[in-house]
């Protein structure tokens, strides 16, 4: 095993633990100190997926569950490049989606939100970065969506995004906000970051990609963890 | 640069990332069939539950395996919420061990109410004397090692995780 260790979550930019706004965290957050170990072979490496595990419609879930007609909503592109905290580009890895359709209602047979199903919208698909960690997919503005943490409470508009990185300790699962949504000011999964860590959660509204006639675009970039090492030290 | 904030993968996530096990319209990428038990000669099965504060067990949680012994690289997730008994279920084969270690998995674990995923390693029962030198093993205080070391019955290794309390199964920072 090697003696030295690759980056850890920075917990200036990660949220605790638990977080006592979120209120779910109570009864599932660990309580007792992570252990630091050295990485060995199996934690510095991880799946590999490939683009042969993309199907051709994967990446643009406007039309990967169509059933009789085109989903209702804003159509937008979402793109961006994925980096470590090097910043550079991460090739070839697998980006997975999903989200609410327009109404903020999500397929998900639990959710009891009286908000309309789309038959023509799942709300789920994939993605993979390029050679130069540059990504992108279709997809409907996802809708704000009310659920029960406290009285009152809506999510503001996101989409949920898992990524894998080169190894097991880059994986990141993330949700992608809006720039300038009201309801970030009263989300306690949004709050549970830094306010400095908040804006690296932003999609922008980028112009110059926004396609005519057909979708808006939103830029958001993804930076996974590494690939700094640092000496190991024995607890 | 700074990380990008990890976010809970919410109570939502089955159509997404593990459609096929709860029935959704869109394709799996990966199962929980690491190996297929039914062409393999050696496979196992790897099962537990999850349990929150309150020692309920939870029903909304995804369990991802990793183990890579230098020969066999798996990888497989699986929802606790199709099972009666909300169990994780995994068809796999044990790994071997890798420079004197004793062999392990890596187990992931994401839920609602989990801003951030944890992560953890299943060893196995039957594998004492390795058990006894593993230098990760000896790392963790001697009355919390049990809470990574999965029973063994015949081909199946059961590790039921606890989220808190006496209990509480040991995470790791990686």
């Amino acid at each position: 095993m090697s003696d030295k260790i690759l980056n850890r979550f920075d917990p200036e930019y990660q949220p605790a633990k638990l977080y006592e706004g979120y209120k779910s965290t109570i009864l599932r957050a660990p309580s007792k100190p992570l252990v630091v170990i050295k990485q060995s072979l199996s934690e510095l490496t991880g799946p590999i997926f490939g683009d042969m595990n993309i199907k051709p419609l994967d990446h643009d879930l406007t039309k990967n569950s169509v059933k009789n007609g085109e989903p209702m909503g804003e159509r937008m592109v979402v793109h961006g490049k994925v980096i470590n905290e090097k910043g550079q580009p991460i090739p070839h890895t697998l980006i997975e989606i999903w989200q609410a359709n327009a109404a903020g209602r999500y397929v998900h047979k639990v959710d009891k939100h009286d908000a309309p199903l789309d038959p023509n919208f799942v709300g789920a698909g994939r993605c993979m970065t390029d050679a130069e960690g540059n990504y992108h997919f279709y997809t409907i503005k996802p809708g704000a969506y009310p659920w029960g943490n406290h009285p009152n409470a809506w999510r503001p508009n996101h989409i949920h995004l898992s990524l894998f990185g080169p190894n097991i300790t880059t994986r990141l699962v993330t949700q992608m906000y809006f720039e300038g949504d009201p309801l970030l000011a009263y989300d306690p999964i949004f709050k549970s970051v830094s306010p400095k860590a908040r804006e690296f959660m932003l999609a922008k509204f980028d112009m110059e990609r926004t396609e005519p006639f057909y979708a808006l675009a939103y830029r958001f970039d993804i930076i996974l963890k590494g690939p700094n090492a640092t000496p190991f030290e024995s607890l | 640069m700074p990380q990008t904030p990890s976010q809970t993968v919410g109570p939502f996530f089955a159509y997404g990332l593990c459609p096929e096990q709860y029935a959704y319209d869109f394709t799996d990428l990966v199962d929980n069939q690491l190996v297929d038990p039914t062409t393999h000669p050696d496979p196992i099965m790897v099962v537990g539950k999850i349990y929150d504060g309150n020692n309920e067990t939870i029903p909304d949680a995804m369990v991802e395996l990793w183990q890579n012994d230098g020969e066999h690289k798996l990888f497989g997730r699986f929802g606790t919420g199709t099972d009666p008994e909300n169990r994780f279920i995994f068809h796999t084969i044990k790994p071997k061990s890798v420079h004197g270690q004793a062999p392990f998995i890596n187990v992931i674990l994401f839920m609602r109410g989990q801003l951030i995923h944890s992560y953890t390693r299943l060893y196995f029962e039957d594998e004492g004397e390795l058990n006894a030198t593993d230098e990760v093993l000896n790392q963790v205080p001697e009355g919390r090692r049990k809470t990574l070391i999965a029973k063994k019955q015949g081909s199946v290794y059961e590790l039921d995780i606890y989220m808190q309390g006496d209990r509480e199964t040991v995470f790791f920072d990686l």
